[in-house]
């Protein structure tokens, strides 16, 4: 998300990460100094950069007892980042999958950092989590394996090349075997290899099997598995949250009186981002909450709704374009000779990540000042940076624990910590030794902020008289995700690469294209949102290229294939989903198809859904034939998972989802106003994997942006007009 | 103080009879595995059963249990808790998981009332179940294999 022209085939760890990933592996061997299980929940925060030397921060631990602890870089939020990582540490150590644990590591940018970002951060997005440790982790533990062969060899006087390790056990002919945990220590002692080959593809067992199944399942389905919300420790509190009703407005005066005489209720905190109701549990919170009384000096607040930012927008969208992403040839020259021109204007809605759990983390400060935080840290070491301006100390003191959560989709890599700021100001108000854990309700989440952006696109396409399209013009208006943030670097030439993503670099062969972006100035908080800038630009451009066949009298997948001689792994994917879905071939009454073609973060999908149209909105998504091209797939069954998943996620999206303000004022608070996918809309997938010999690519976000205009195609096949205006239900028939 | 059966054991709570359900597990028994996702019966993340029934505890109330047998993710048991637990695993069906246990409470009391659901009887049963990670697909395949594993 961060960054999201990657190249992965230029990911690759220094010399020196390597180096440092060794030494590291070789460390975990040395376990029995380690006491993971003092640890809440299992999260291990290692020492600061100064310390990348130290043997105690790892890639792979051995414990005395064969536990395989495996130490994630990547945040795991359901995409199935961790057991990835595992699959490419076990392909290579040979261990027991019974063994193993994956845990989240943080505090360390030289072990951590993320490689598809140079390695400079430690974070999760953009789908960059098998790009980022396709070798590094591999590698890890190919070394680790080495020292415990070595070690086996040295005990056992025999040749190196003499032994097998097979299912976590180190074996030598009939007669010599020990277990993983037998040999660390003395593994240990060993020198860290300076390069270890890893296994041939030929070899490989783990990598690619279809078989192989998630070992963290069992836990997420007898309820064991623990989040954030589920932390427990001695003396833990539990705070609510008050925030402005308006954006920009902050606490001017605030009464607490009848909220502290509740039994319960400790302590009533503002924080610089509202005001702390702390008791002793979340019942007793929320009462505390409504018995508090807030006075807000809203003169700063965002004070307009939305139906006044998108009536700006759509102005905006017509006038002269502020920046420019991309100008091939001369888009306005060949729009006015052009013989046929289609065009229109796009409207998107703002939208909520509402992951099931609602936003939290938990903060303690020691005796010594130093910050213990547990929660969804995606982005670890600016919320280190973060946590130490707001407790007044230095990022070395700040340890974070990186849990699992239930969702996130992006919200959780928020450039502000908002979370990170409430947990440690509410545990620094407490004082020392008094834990708390900050639970917003999801009230405070959907009102909360940080959403996907609203935008306005302006789109002109022009055919020539042999139905060729000669030239396509976009004219984007919306916020930048980018700006403001610490990431406001990366705007160049006043473009923010995550507002035009998906449409600057559509793939497309035509040979006049102008992308303009007007960033726009609107105190509502924004973010990145599951496949960024591809959730408007896909649907931009794949509605308007069939708006163009159609216009053409040419057949969409014939069209489009016509365009894409120079990207053979985009045709690749249209051909395939084109042929499984069995295209061209008749459908029963009232039955129609779509078809839409989107490369995000270098992984490339095409959707055919099938619907079924009833006339007015009433419509079902019945099928979708999914075709993915994510180079070398590492985990066959979590790619197809994470193409369901996408393509309900991004149904949900596009049918119904909308959040709205009036008068600065977020218009939905809950489930029941903002509605994502339930199972009665849910479609058949099936998903079909491209065989490939690339670099492995991500799958959590690229399954997302193709739905939206396929449903919208078919829908045009049904009724013969594009929805432009989303979401769809209600403005279908509008 | 309100008696009611906790996962098969005699309970009693002396807590607020207007908390709800959910925050007395969680908070004062400490049970977790059920969940808070929307505290207006809209999400289903916090469904236990209640009499057999699921029920989300988000919407009742402490003092409306005097007397009832409740059962939580970590009490689920017997034969059809046991198959679909196993099942959600064996089909990799969770990819976050946070909704999980109350998907799984939700589709233990349909298939103990209907052994063999079709997919409507399975939408009007799940419905109420909300999985932002969409594993839909997943859960009606998970409760389809359920039900045949049950039925063999």
């Amino acid at each position: 998300m961060l960054q999201s022209r990657i190249d992965p085939s230029s990911v690759r760890p220094s010399r020196r990460q390597f180096l440092l990933g060794t030494a590291a592996a070789a460390a975990g061997l040395a376990v029995g100094y380690r006491l993971l299980a003092a640890e809440p929940a299992g999260a291990q925060p290692a020492p600061a950069a100064a310390d990348a030397g130290n043997p105690f921060q790892t890639y792979v631990e051995i414990t005395p007892e064969s536990r395989i602890v495996i130490r994630s870089s990547q945040f795991e939020m359901g995409q199935g980042s961790y057991f990835g990582i595992a699959t490419l540490v076990m392909e290579e150590l040979d261990g027991d999958w019974k063994q193993v644990d994956v845990v989240g590591g943080s505090g360390n940018p030289a072990l951590y950092g993320n490689l598809a970002w140079g390695g400079v951060a430690q974070g999760t997005g953009g789908s960059t989590s098998m790009t980022s440790s396709w070798e590094r982790y591999r590698k890890a533990g190919a070394a680790a394996r080495a020292m415990l062969v070595a070690a086996a060899a040295k005990q056992w006087n025999v040749p190196e090349a003499e032994i097998a390790v097979a299912a976590g056990v180190v074996s030598h002919g009939s007669d010599k075997r020990a277990s993983f945990g037998e040999l660390a220590a003395a593994a240990a002692e060993l020198p860290a290899p300076q390069d270890v080959p890893l296994k041939s593809r030929d070899k490989w067992t783990q990598i690619g099997s279809d078989t192989l199944k998630r070992y963290d399942s069992p836990g997420k389905a007898n309820g064991t598995q623990p989040y954030t919300i589920d932390v427990k420790m001695d003396g833990l509190l539990t705070a609510v949250m008050i925030h402005p009703p308006k954006f920009g407005a902050t606490v001017k005066s605030f009464d607490a009186g009848k909220a502290k005489a509740l039994d319960g209720v400790v302590e009533v905190v503002e924080t610089p981002r509202g005001i702390a109701v702390v008791a002793t549990n979340m019942w007793t919170a929320l009462r505390g909450r409504d018995a508090v009384t807030v006075e807000w000096d809203e003169s700063k607040a965002e004070t307009r709704g939305t139906a006044e930012i998108m009536a700006e927008y759509n102005r905006l969208a017509d006038g002269p374009p502020a920046a420019s992403a991309r100008d091939d040839g001369d888009a306005a020259a060949a729009l006015a000779s052009a013989a046929k021109v289609v065009e229109g204007h796009y409207e998107f809605p703002y939208l909520v990540h509402a992951s099931i759990e609602p936003l939290n983390a938990v903060a303690r400060i020691g005796e010594d000042g130093s910050v213990d935080i547990w929660g969804g840290h995606q982005m670890p070491d600016l919320y280190q940076a973060i946590a130490a301006q707001v407790a007044g100390t230095t990022p070395d003191k700040i340890r974070l624990h990186v849990l699992k959560t239930g969702g996130s989709f992006g919200r959780r890599a928020v450039s502000d910590g908002d979370l990170i700021v409430e947990s440690v100001a509410v545990a620094k108000a407490l004082g020392p030794g008094r834990p708390v854990k900050v639970q917003w309700t999801r009230e405070n989440d959907m009102r909360g902020g940080r959403y996907r952006p609203a935008y306005v696109h302006a789109v002109r396409g022009g055919l020539d008289k042999d139905g060729k399209l000669v030239a396509l013009s976009d004219h984007i208006v919306g916020q930048s995700i980018l700006g403001g943030s610490p990431f406001a670097a990366m705007v160049e030439n006043g473009v923010d690469a995550t507002s035009v993503e998906g449409a600057s670099n559509l793939p497309y062969a035509i040979p006049n294209v102008k992308v303009d972006l007007t960033t726009t100035d609107v105190n509502i908080p924004v973010l990145w949102w599951r496949s960024v800038g591809s959730t408007h630009t896909a649907y931009v451009i794949e509605t308007f290229v069939d708006d163009l066949a159609a216009a053409a009298g040419r057949d969409p997948v014939e069209f489009r294939l016509s365009m894409l001689d120079a990207h053979p792994r985009h045709a690749g994917v249209l051909r395939l989903a084109a042929e499984k879905a069995g295209w061209g071939t008749p459908l029963p009454e009232g039955r129609f198809r779509g078809v839409a073609l989107h490369e995000s973060f270098a992984t490339y999908v095409a959707q055919v859904v099938e619907i079924a149209y009833r006339g007015g909105n009433d419509f079902t998504v019945e099928r979708v034939v999914c075709a993915v091209d994510c180079g070398i797939a590492i985990n066959p069954d979590q790619i197809r998972a994470q193409m369901e998943g996408g393509v309900g996620f991004g149904l949900g999206a596009i049918l119904q989802e909308e959040l709205t303000l009036t008068g600065g004022v977020v218009d939905q608070e809950n489930y029941d106003t903002y509605t994502p996918l339930r199972i009665d809309q849910m479609p058949k997938v099936e998903v079909h994997i491209v065989a490939s010999d690339e670099p492995p690519t991500g799958v959590g976000e690229p399954g997302v942006p193709p739905i939206g205009p396929a449903v919208a195609n078919a829908l045009r096949a049904a009724t013969g007009r594009t929805v432009r205006k989303l979401p769809i239900v209600k403005n279908l028939s509008a | 103080m309100v008696a009611f059966t906790l996962n098969g054991e005699a309970r009693s709570l002396d807590a607020d009879p207007q908390m709800p359900l959910l925050w007395a597990i969680r908070d004062i028994v400490g049970l977790t595995g059920t969940k808070f996702g929307c505290g207006m019966a809209q999400c289903g993340a916090c469904t236990v059963h209640i009499d057999g029934v699921a029920t989300r505890s988000c919407q009742t109330m402490v003092g409306d249990i005097e007397g009832a047998s409740i059962t939580t993710i970590e009490g689920l048991a017997g034969k059809v808790g046991e198959t679909v637990q196993a099942v959600w695993a064996d089909l990799d069906v969770p990819q976050c998981g946070y909704c999980q246990s109350g998907q799984i409470m939700s589709a233990t009391a349909l298939l103990a009332e209907t052994p063999k659901p079709n997919d409507d009887d399975i939408d009007a049963a799940m419905s109420g179940n909300l999985c932002r990670c969409a594993t839909y697909q997943r859960i009606r395949a998970a409760i389809h294999e359920a039900a045949h594993r049950l039925e063999a």
